[in-house]
């Protein structure tokens, strides 16, 4: 992984995406990285399309915003979404997605079908595409909200931090009541990302 | 390489976080706003600072004068809002730049350019240049922090209220913050009476409008030596002049270029502008929004390039500076896929929703007002058909009333929050009162200002810092207006709530009708034992009645004539309706839309 990086965090409003990027943020300031990150607030956040932009580097990191076309990694929460976001991709990113659908307003009241085949869109222009099962992850760990931790997991394959300093940054991030849980969901994803 | 371990003292903060840690170092002891988005976090995190006074104002207009008040009374006082608040708050913004401090004051109003979460894209800066008070920008958090603080120096040093504009990219970005040195302001709190200064009648204010115009001159010499006004000189062909997030942008689009980075906007350095654009070659303007620093540039008679190359309309980023100024479009990126779109909706469960399918049904025209049932302007509810600003729905109803004579009786709703009633609601209802309308308000009250994240107000009975508080009764409130009708409801009881609407609606006096139900989202009802509802699939026929809700729960399942043939449904059924359980709070009200007992209430858990 290079000394620089643009990460983009996709998904559905009430996904935990903000939690994620808190996290991998913290894993990189600990690595010793300057980091700045870019989140959405408000009314977008009510089952809305939802996304966070981090961005790290060796040296200073002025705009908070990923430019088009030049995102590292994306982390997709929703299938969907991940393909929302494909102008920010390029030939090498590495897309990791959550295969999970979620459906927006006019597919749950039967106007039109959700779109199973949208990956597509992603695989056809060459990128890497990590599909995960998250849910399944998270159902095996027990808690069905880790689903945001286990993609951190995967997503820990591919940034430049050590395993320790994930784990020490979770420890010291996540209330002990769901600790352990995250931590197993953790464990499982970096093992899937494999 | 190994890498450096960040020094232990340094702080991954929100630019709102920076903003309270900036209050925090800056001595502040009064703090005051209203929530909007995207200034809430300014607040939620000052309360943190015990030794702050912390409180949410019913409107931005209010938590000005309890912050010019801490002021006058000699300590430091905040006050923070949202872009549209300092409209609210401009009546005693303009005349506070008369009367200037004692202790420092500074305003923090935070733009939304691209309108996120705003329904206007309004540049504060403006309102700089009109109450001729001085204004600061910082470009990230740690520069939020900083420039607080040096806002209060400058407040007290210049006898003047000092405005801090943020953003969005400001408020809502993340970045490295380091804690400071906690100054302490020079001014004894304490009453002192001056009223030459304090008490602004027409003879005092002729005075001080005099004192306004030698304090200006002072901070535009204090502008050219500012260290936060700073020159970086670079390539000399390009020169670029910018500030706050704007300056972000074009240094990461053009990091060679030569900067004059402007961190007080108002007023400008006219001298190190002068300076600046006799180094380069061709000078550009890069600023968001409005051409603010544009057109003053210009009428020094400088040569610059600015909004002919710089869109005006939404947010400025990297690439789009870039492409404004070289039309280099950078690397070819993929086009956008054309997906179903995925608008912000109504949580499962919200009590709002069942009201906008009543009124939808009753297809009355909605005058709508701001909060998260704006989103009921959306399809499938569709029924809020104007919203302008806070508070603006009762009144817009009584001039429809006025304007419609009796041809408008029993057409026209208005539809309000607990929070935008009580912020700038209430006269209007007066008004609906004493000017003799027929309209009807229907007050959402849901206990708490909830779609800028659950921030008590006065009718949640507590306040920020915690402690239980007076909630006022709105019924009772209503009636001392002169509202004859008054009437609660529970949103949740469809066909009740339908009733009383609609007779309510029909009469030709004011009324007022409540609807009470907790948002979801309180921690009261977050801990709430929730029942879910479940789909009986063998029962549904598919007739979608309790999809027109638009509740996220409720989930249409297409089906193939062989497949619903296989689930011992005609052949023509076209799908059925399945009930999400892991997210069902169990509200009912889909359980009484349906006919055909295909929902059941399911057990607690």
């Amino acid at each position: 992984m290079k000394e620089q990086g643009n990460i983009h965090f996709c998904g559905v409003g009430g996904q935990g995406i903000l939690l994620a990027s808190e996290l991998t943020a913290h894993a990189l300031l600990a690595a010793g990285f300057d980091a700045k990150k870019s989140e959405v607030h408000g009314m977008a956040q009510r089952g809305g399309s939802v996304e966070a932009h981090l961005r790290f580097g060796r040296g200073k990191v002025y705009s908070p915003l990923i430019e088009p076309g030049t995102v590292d990694i994306m982390l997709a929460f929703e299938m969907m979404e991940a393909v929302r976001y494909l102008p920010f991709l390029n030939k090498k990113s590495t897309v990791i997605v959550n295969t999970q659908k979620i459906a927006p307003p006019i597919v749950a009241t039967g106007k039109i079908p959700y779109p199973d085949q949208c990956l597509d869109a992603i695989t056809q222009q060459g990128i890497v595409l990590v599909p995960m099962d998250a849910f399944a992850i998270a159902r095996k760990v027990g808690n069905l909200k880790a689903v945001n931790v286990a993609l951190v997991g995967v997503l820990s394959r591919y940034l430049p931090v050590d395993e320790a300093t994930w784990l020490e940054v979770i420890k010291k991030r996540l209330p002990t009541k769901i600790l352990e849980v995250n931590l197993k969901a953790f464990h499982e994803g970096r093992k899937a990302g494999q | 390489m190994t890498p450096k371990k960040p020094d232990a003292e340094k702080l991954w903060f929100s630019g709102n976080e920076a903003l309270a840690l900036g209050a925090h170092e800056a001595s502040v002891r009064v703090a005051s706003g209203y929530a909007g988005t995207p200034s809430t976090e300014i607040l939620e995190n000052v309360v943190n600072y015990k030794e702050i006074y912390t409180e949410w104002a019913p409107n931005e207009k209010v938590a000005l004068e309890v912050a010019i008040g801490a002021s006058f009374a000699g300590v430091r006082a905040l006050s923070t809002m949202k872009h549209v608040g300092l409209n609210v708050a401009a009546d005693p913004l303009f005349t506070a730049s008369y009367t200037g401090v004692r202790g420092g004051l500074v305003i923090v109003v935070a733009d939304d350019p691209s309108m996120y979460s705003s329904q206007n894209e309004q540049d504060s800066r403006n309102y700089a240049y009109a109450a001729k008070l001085p204004m600061l920008e910082p470009a990230d958090p740690a520069e939020a922090k900083e420039f607080l603080k040096l806002g209060y120096q400058i407040s007290e040093q210049f006898d003047t209220p000092v405005l801090l504009r943020s953003c969005t990219r400001v408020a809502h970005v993340k970045g490295v913050v380091s804690p400071g040195e906690v100054q302490t302001s020079s001014v004894t709190p304490g009453l002192v009476r001056n009223p030459a200064q304090m008490v602004m009648l027409p003879a005092h204010a002729r005075g001080r409008r005099v004192a306004i115009a030698a304090r200006q001159q002072k901070l535009a010499d204090f502008a050219e030596t500012w260290t936060e006004n700073r020159v970086e000189m670079g390539d000399r062909t390009m020169g670029i002049i910018a500030a706050g997030t704007s300056y972000l942008y074009a240094k990461e689009a053009f990091p060679n270029a030569s900067f004059l980075k402007l961190g007080m906007i108002n007023p400008l350095p006219e001298k190190m502008i002068r300076d600046f654009a006799g180094q380069v070659e061709t000078l550009y303007i890069v600023e968001d929004l409005d051409p603010f620093i544009e057109m003053r540039v210009k009428a020094m008679g400088i040569d610059c390039i600015g909004k002919e190359k710089i869109p005006a309309i939404g947010e400025l980023s990297p690439s789009v500076v870039r492409k404004a100024i070289t039309g280099d479009t950078g690397s070819a990126t993929f086009a956008p896929v054309d997906l179903p779109p995925r608008p912000p909706n109504m949580c499962p469960g919200c009590p709002h929703r069942g009201l906008f399918y009543n009124l939808n049904r009753l297809k009355v025209f909605v005058s709508g007002d701001i909060g998260c049932y704006t989103l009921g302007a959306l399809p499938p509810l569709s029924a809020m058909d104007a919203c302008v600003c806070m508070g603006a729905s009762i009144g817009m109803a009584h001039g429809m009333a006025k304007a419609l004579g009796d041809e408008g009786l029993g057409k026209v709703v208005a539809v309000i929050g607990d929070s935008t009633f009580i912020h700038s609601g209430l006269n209007s209802l007066i008004n609906t009162v004493y000017n003799k309308s027929y309209s009807t308000v229907i007050i959402l009250d849901n206990r708490i200002t909830a779609m800028t994240g659950q921030q008590p107000n006065p009718a949640s009975g507590s306040t920020i810092m915690g402690e239980p508080a007076n909630s006022i009764d709105f019924p009772a409130l209503c009636r001392a207006v002169g509202v004859k009708y008054v009437r609660t409801v529970d949103p949740h009881d469809i066909e009740g709530t339908y009733a009383v609407l609609k007779e309510e609606i029909e009469r030709p006096e004011p009324s007022v009708v409540i609807t009470r139900f907790p948002c979801v989202l309180t921690p009261e009802e977050k801990k709430r034992p929730k029942s879910p509802f479940r789909s009986i699939i063998k029962n549904c026929t598919g007739c979608g009645m309790c999809l027109r809700l638009g509740c996220p729960s409720i989930n249409w399942v297409p089906l193939l004539p062989e497949e619903a043939k296989a689930l011992g449904k005609k052949e023509k059924q076209k799908g059925y309706v399945l009930i999400n359980e892991a997210t069902c709070i169990g509200c009912g009200q889909c359980l009484s839309l349906c006919k055909f007992e295909a929902i059941s209430a399911g057990e607690a858990k």
